[in-house]
């Protein structure tokens, strides 16, 4: 009797099962991250003016830079997922590193914030502000982080031999979730103060 | 989603980054112009948020490509947000208040904002009054 792959025959939803993964794993993103944002906003309410305090000491400046990378290494994923349906392999590789660039530019404007932040005495033990400040802002670095290595491996391992080319579109989506959940954390860190 | 035509990214890009500098603009203005209470709070929210969820969306719907995508895929997001939502005003029913039955919270905003104001004017005292690396030093006495 001959055994049915099942991880790459379900086709009920007619989305590939791949891009169904990334779709599972964003939604299940959706409730970790806005879950979190949700208990912000709920302290954000209850402690109006020392919240407000505690808020200004954040740098507009680099979270406004940071917003400027993520924005711009959207557009370079989609021009490599573009670049990927015509089956071009420098095309696609040299996106994706562009892509990856402007990750670790986030990554290190993200390190030179807390380094500083921590220094003038501001840490995760500060008060309740910080502690979401840290826990938010980290873990999504963190994402931003898996992403880079991700797309490492897809442009050396897939794409440079030519295959798998559908998982350049798979990672995209997970990066601009990760750009979406930005466009969210910089308002309400950086500006609502 | 290889069979459809792609809208123009650019196109897509430029708007986000003027929405971006409207978002950064707007609370600035309401700082600038001194406004207070109801018309500050519209216009930060309007210009912060409701700019970030206009930016969502357009992200979600060209560059993830939602707009053409199964129906499978919005369903499974919007079934995911309508359980964050459950939980927002599940818990904020008793998160918002300061007391219920059988429960007081003991927190004071005061005391929480006098407690934050010595620290920083510790802080002041150690690093000197001429250092000022955070981009709002100024504005914190005002709160």
């Amino acid at each position: 009797m001959a055994h049915q792959i099942v991880a790459t025959g379900r086709s009920r939803t007619g989305i590939p099962t791949g891009r169904l993964a990334v779709w599972w794993i964003i939604g299940s993103e959706i409730v970790i991250f806005g879950g979190l944002i949700a208990t912000y906003l709920l302290n954000r309410f209850n402690h109006g003016p020392s919240w407000s305090a505690e808020a200004a000491h954040t740098n507009t400046f680099i979270g406004a830079a940071n917003t400027f990378w993520l924005l711009t290494s959207s557009l370079f994923v989609v021009f490599a997922h573009a670049a990927s349906e015509r089956k071009d392999a420098n095309k696609t590789r040299m996106w994706i590193w562009l892509t990856i660039m402007l990750g670790g530019f986030f990554m290190g404007f993200k390190s030179y914030e807390y380094a500083t932040e921590i220094l003038h005495g501001y840490t995760i033990f500060t008060s309740n502000f910080w502690s979401f400040y840290y826990l938010a802002t980290g873990l999504h670095g963190f994402h931003v982080l898996c992403g880079m290595v991700i797309m490492a491996i897809i442009a050396e391992n897939d794409i440079k031999n030519e295959r798998n080319w559908h998982r350049v579109e798979n990672i995209g989506l997970y990066w601009h979730f990760v750009d979406i959940v930005w466009i969210f954390l910089f308002p309400l860190m950086y500006i609502a103060k | 989603m290889s069979g459809h035509k792609h809208p123009s990214y650019l196109k897509i890009y430029f708007t986000l980054l003027i929405l971006f500098i409207i978002s950064v603009l707007g609370p600035e203005m309401a700082h600038v112009l001194g406004l207070e209470g109801v018309s500050r709070a519209l216009l930060v929210l309007s210009t912060a948020f409701g700019i970030a969820i206009w930016k969502a969306y357009l992200v979600c719907a060209y560059f993830m490509h939602l707009k053409v995508e199964k129906i499978y895929a919005p369903y499974i997001l919007l079934a995911c947000l309508s359980l964050l939502f459950v939980f927002f005003f599940g818990t904020a029913t008793d998160a918002m208040f300061a007391n219920g039955h059988n429960w007081v919270k003991k927190y004071s905003e005061d005391k929480a904002l006098a407690e934050v104001i010595a620290r920083d004017e510790h802080h002041e005292d150690d690093h000197g009054h001429s250092e000022s690396h955070h981009d709002s030093h100024g504005e914190e006495k005002s709160h």
